[in-house]
């Protein structure tokens, strides 16, 4: 490994300063895919800038209508906490089958959304429940953020430090694993919030995490699998590569949204 | 006796294992110890124009930047495959140039061009990064069939059209023939695709040269010490055999791809004499991927005719066999006498025609890997009585019966001789133990539930206990394939047995002791395992092929034959009685009949204080033998799979499989039986999951378990396994093999289930959930899942 120097930071403030000061300065929260990454010599920061031990960063907190999660929270920590499974248990199933439970012990809901792994579960459940990025400016609305493969509308040196859910109705997620990976090779994610329903969608898109219009309309006027019987999804514009055609995962679309709507709750 | 042969004896090497105490080759510390890491092409095929290594050079802690020409330069000779197979037209073999470091040309993405010694393993690889190279890309091709095709590009100058070998077994004219005249002909085309082996501990070498002895020292990740010495020694020309020592401690797996000595081997031993220093190389998971040798890769056309009676009269084969980029040790044997010799299968069939075209590629060399040749054998003809049956639509077990071999020995047109077995009583074991009867009702319980449930069998023979030397002399292999073993019966009546077989995970330690334990009538805690070091033990041939057992065990009984001689000599002189009366019992040598008895440690006694010993005795109680087969042995058996598909996603589970196998003499059936799990996890795993990708510009797709699907234990369902032993005539155990049999009869079990269970036979391995998927949509009427 290249040389890389290590900022532990303790608050939101440290961390930017130490970012602003770095050269090429990453955040690290969880490093589930950065370490790696790091590791076979694909990215080579020379800062690192720890965010997981900052106090602030931490736990779910209950608000009137919105559940808020420090964006260092760990993915255990969201699959198992009480609020989270009573109000948005879409949202916890979700975090529950994340990677194996060694991922879910290290990384954290920050992490994964400001990578924007087109295979990463949270994004979806982020656009599909029309959550609110918190940054260290801004406050930044969920189909505002993702911005394609890898990336989100982050400034440099930008930090997010929670994302806060409204509480739906319903939600639901399920996916369709990769089987090597077990990344999301489909993942959907829906949720009906205040009367209205989004339909999220990962590891399927080529440009990644997107909304299905077609399966909102369906859904919105009938929250049904039935519904989604009536809904063509298009194989244009969908990933393709050796485990799955643009035409197969189109396809898991449907079937996917089918066992989201069945899972919601 | 509860620790002799066919006890469950729990294994005595798994304390160090599972408490981490193992020694495996990257434990190995030396004192001045230096790392390797190579620089590899990023190129399937290119020219090598220039390497800079100047800014490698430069890095503090970098002990040395060596390249392909000063490893030519010093004499180190090309790899090579040892084993001459010829054309049909009576050419020989195209062998093309295998430098370990590539000198003019690089043919595969991972092909090493020069190795960096340096001080830590990390500063290596960083300096190795540092390396520039030169290189201008060539065409590459990745499919077999494509570098056969005209105007594809030219990979070894000697082998014209990418053609090594064009090579026919059996009477072509006859079996066109028959098929011509046949009732009804099936015909299928399959591919059998193309695996990374992954054992668990990924190859190692640490190389020690002594300059004042001129000895080199070598710990590798091998499956056969002795042969790597020799190959070392007589073809590289690393060192004089009794000045270079191998040493394969503790391995952890190897699957076929350990018995092959490779590039990194031969550069750390060459690279420790040139720089004084110690030198260890440990391959990552990436570049196991990128250059352990593949497995099978073949593409098939297959036709098999029968009568009116549904015999079969005739069967056609074709294979193109992908040999990636350059031959590797064994790999010309894998696809002629380990393939094409067990085309007979199970049946009796007057006429079999195999022609098989061996083709360079740019991609990692391949070689044989667990089953190596028989399971694409078996998976070929399985496949194709199966569709036959459903063709002429008849039961696929009756179909097979009525084509068994029933007396033996049996003479297939495909020069191999079967000594012994019961293939009816096989699938009549796995029938009942799969609950045949109840299928019907289990398909209709899980299409209550949406799911499309499946049912298929497979037949499988192998040919294990490679293998009578003047046989596979005469067939071209460059080495003798006996087996060596020494028992050295202590002073105190503790016995070390030296045995050329070398365990990486089968158990020797345990069951070679059982069968010692049991001859002399001794706990197994008295006997000890030695093997793994050119050092300690007699030349010795390796584990692979499911020998050790067969081959290995033999030697050892052979040995002990002549150590009981000589014990009964010295009871027999000690105890004033005949040599003929004595007999050896529970710890005694005894006379029969009476009480007259000496414990077995008094004999080993007084073999070594020599005070009392017949006239003209030498001194010591240690004898050694070399057994050399006079046949194969042949392991058979039937595989039940069932399976669900789930028809929105194409996901399928194997719900149950049923093993009923005969492999001869079981010495621990737990061993046995693990080696059966671990078998058929592979199986399945080729089946359903497995497939080394490259794209048509040969970069390697799958390298790593991000795009790698290898099977996990949700993967695979619990299994049943019952025997139907005959024993093997041919050695004195009467042993079969076990090691690969999972392997080889698991995959057409599994693609038979499933193409039953989906509706159509237009299905290639590995059957993933999308081909699963891909294949139901083009089924017109899909089997109604409500």
């Amino acid at each position: 490994m290249y040389e890389t120097k290590y900022h532990k930071a303790g608050s939101v403030a440290d961390a930017v300063a130490a970012l602003a000061g770095a050269d090429e300065g990453k955040v690290l929260s969880g490093g589930q895919t950065l370490l790696p990454t790091m590791k076979q010599h694909l990215a080579a920061p020379t800062d690192l800038v720890d965010v997981r031990g900052i106090d602030g960063m931490q736990g779910v907190t209950v608000g009137d209508g919105s559940i808020t999660i420090g964006a260092a929270t760990l993915h255990a920590d969201v699959a198992d906490n009480a609020e989270v499974r009573q109000h948005i248990p879409g949202l916890a199933a979700l975090a529950g089958g994340i990677g194996d439970p060694a991922v879910r012990a290290m990384g954290t809901i920050g992490g994964s959304i400001a990578n924007n792994d087109p295979a990463a579960d949270y994004p979806s459940a982020v656009l599909g429940l029309g959550a609110t990025v918190i940054t260290d400016k801004r406050e930044i609305a969920a189909d505002d953020f993702f911005d394609g493969m890898f990336a989100t509308t982050l400034d440099e040196g930008e930090i997010i430090t929670a994302v806060r859910f409204p509480v739906p109705q319903r939600s639901g997620y399920a996916k369709f694993p990769n089987p090597a990976s077990r990344y999301a090779m489909v993942g959907v994610f829906v949720a009906e919030t205040g009367g209205s329903v989004r339909v999220a969608v990962t590891g399927a898109g080529a440009d990644g995490v997107y909304r299905d219009d077609g399966l909102e309309a369906a859904l919105g006027s009938d929250f049904s699998e039935g519904a989604v019987d009536g809904v063509a999804v298009a194989a244009d514009g969908m990933l393709s590569d050796i485990h799955a055609s643009a035409e197969y995962r189109a396809h898991l679309v449907s079937v996917m949204a089918k066992r989201a709507v069945a899972n919601a709750g | 006796m509860s620790e002799g042969i066919g006890a469950r004896v729990a294994r005595k090497e798994d304390k160090r294992f599972i408490t981490g105490k193992g020694k495996y080759t990257d434990d190995i510390r030396m004192e001045n110890q230096a790392y390797a890491a190579f620089v590899r092409s990023p190129h399937a095929h290119a020219k090598v124009k220039g390497i800079d290594a100047s800014a490698a050079e430069a890095m503090d802690g970098v002990v040395a930047v060596l390249n392909g020409h000063e490893l030519t330069g010093d004499g180190i000779g090309n790899i090579i495959c040892g084993w001459a197979v010829s054309s049909k037209d009576g050419s020989p073999m195209n062998m093309g140039a295998w430098s370990a470091l590539a000198t003019e040309k690089v043919r595969y993405v991972g092909d090493a061009v020069a190795v960096v010694i340096a001080d830590s393993q990390a500063l290596a690889r960083l300096a190795a990064e540092a390396v520039e190279v030169d290189y201008e890309e060539l065409p590459a091709v990745a499919f077999a069939d494509k570098a056969l095709a005209s105007g594809a590009p030219e990979i070894h100058h000697n082998a014209p059209g990418n053609l090594i070998y064009d090579w026919e077994i059996g009477e072509e004219a006859a079996t066109d023939t028959a098929i011509a005249g046949a009732a009804h002909v099936t015909e299928l085309e399959v591919t059998n695709n193309r695996l990374s082996p992954n054992p668990m501990e990924p190859r190692s070498a640490v190389a020690t040269y002594d300059a004042a002895e001129e000895h080199y020292t070598l710990y590798t990740t091998s499956q056969n010490p002795h042969v790597a010495r020799l190959v070392l020694s007589a073809f590289y020309n690393v060192a004089p055999e009794h000045k270079l020592r191998v040493i394969a401690p503790d391995v952890g797996g190897g699957f076929g791809s350990k018995i092959y000595i490779y590039p990194e081997e031969i550069t750390c031993l060459w690279a420790s004499m040139k720089t004084g220093r110690s030198v260890k190389w440990t391959s990552d998971r990436s570049e196991a991927f990128m250059t352990d040798a593949h497995g099978r890769d073949h593409i098939t056309t297959a036709k098999m005719g029968f009568d009116a009676d549904g015999k079969i009269v005739g069967f056609k084969v074709d294979t193109i066999a992908n040999f990636g980029a350059y031959m590797s040790l064994f790999s010309s044997a894998v696809p002629t006498y380990l393939y094409a010799t067990l085309l007979s299968g199970q049946y009796n069939i007057s006429n079999v025609h195999c022609n098989v075209r061996a083709v360079y590629t740019n991609t990692v060399p391949v070689d044989a890997y667990r089953g190596a040749g028989r399971p694409e054998a078996c998976y070929l003809i399985e496949r194709v009585l199966e569709t036959a049956a459903r063709e002429l639509g008849v039961d696929p077990g009756d179909l097979r019966r009525k084509n068994f071999i029933q007396s033996f020995p049996h003479e297939t047109p495909v020069i191999m001789t079967y000594d012994a077995g019961d293939f009816d009583g096989n699938l009549d074991k796995a029938l009942a133990a799969a609950d045949m009867a109840g299928f019907p009702a289990r398909k209709a319980e899980a299409a209550s539930r949406g799911k499309l449930r499946g049912i298929g069998y497979s037949c499988y023979i192998e040919a294990c206990g490679i293998a009578p030397s003047a046989a596979v002399g005469s067939l071209g292999a460059g080495v003798g394939l006996w087996e060596s073993a020494e028992v050295r019966v202590n002073p105190v009546g503790t016995i070390e047995i030296l045995t050329g077989s070398h365990s990486h995970g089968q158990g020797h330690e345990t069951t070679f002791a059982q069968v010692v334990a049991e001859r002399f009538g001794l706990s197994i805690d008295n006997v000890s395992i030695v093997h793994g070091d050119t050092d300690k033990v007699q030349f010795g041939m390796g584990t692979y092929g499911s020998r050790s057992g067969a081959v290995g065990l033999s030697a050892i009984v052979k040995a002990m034959d002549k150590v009981e001689a000589k014990v009964k000599k010295i009871a027999a002189h000690t105890l004033e009685a005949s040599e003929d009366d004595i007999v050896i019992e529970g710890g005694e040598v005894k006379v029969a009949g009476t009480d007259k008895a000496m414990g077995w440690h008094e004999v080993g006694l007084a073999a070594y204080t020599g005070h009392n010993l017949p006239d003209g005795m030498e001194p010591g109680l240690k004898e050694g033998a070399f057994y050399d087969p006079v046949n194969f042995t042949f392991p058979s058996g039937t595989y039940i799979a069932e399976v669900e598909v789930d028809p929105d996603t194409g996901v399928t589970e194997v719900v149950q499989f049923t093993a009923a196998d005969d492999f001869g003499t079981i010495i621990n059936p737990m061993i046995v039986e693990g080696q059966v799990h671990g078998g058929v996890a592979q199986g399945i795993g080729q089946a359903m999951l497995e497939q080394v990708v490259y794209d048509e510009d040969g970069q390697l797709i799958t390298g790593s378990y991000m795009d790698y699907t290898m099977p996990r234990a949700t993967d695979v369902p619990f299994y049943t396994i019952e025997h139907n032993t005959t024993v093997c005539p041919n050695n004195p155990l009467g042993i079969k093999g076990c090691g690969e049999a999972g392997a080889i009869g698991a995959p057409p079990a599994v693609i038979n289930a499933i193409t039953d269970a989906i509706g159509t036979n237009d299905l290639q391995m590995p059957a993933t959930p999308q081909a699963v998927w891909s294949a139901l949509q083009t089924v017109k009427t899909p089997m109604a899942a409500e």
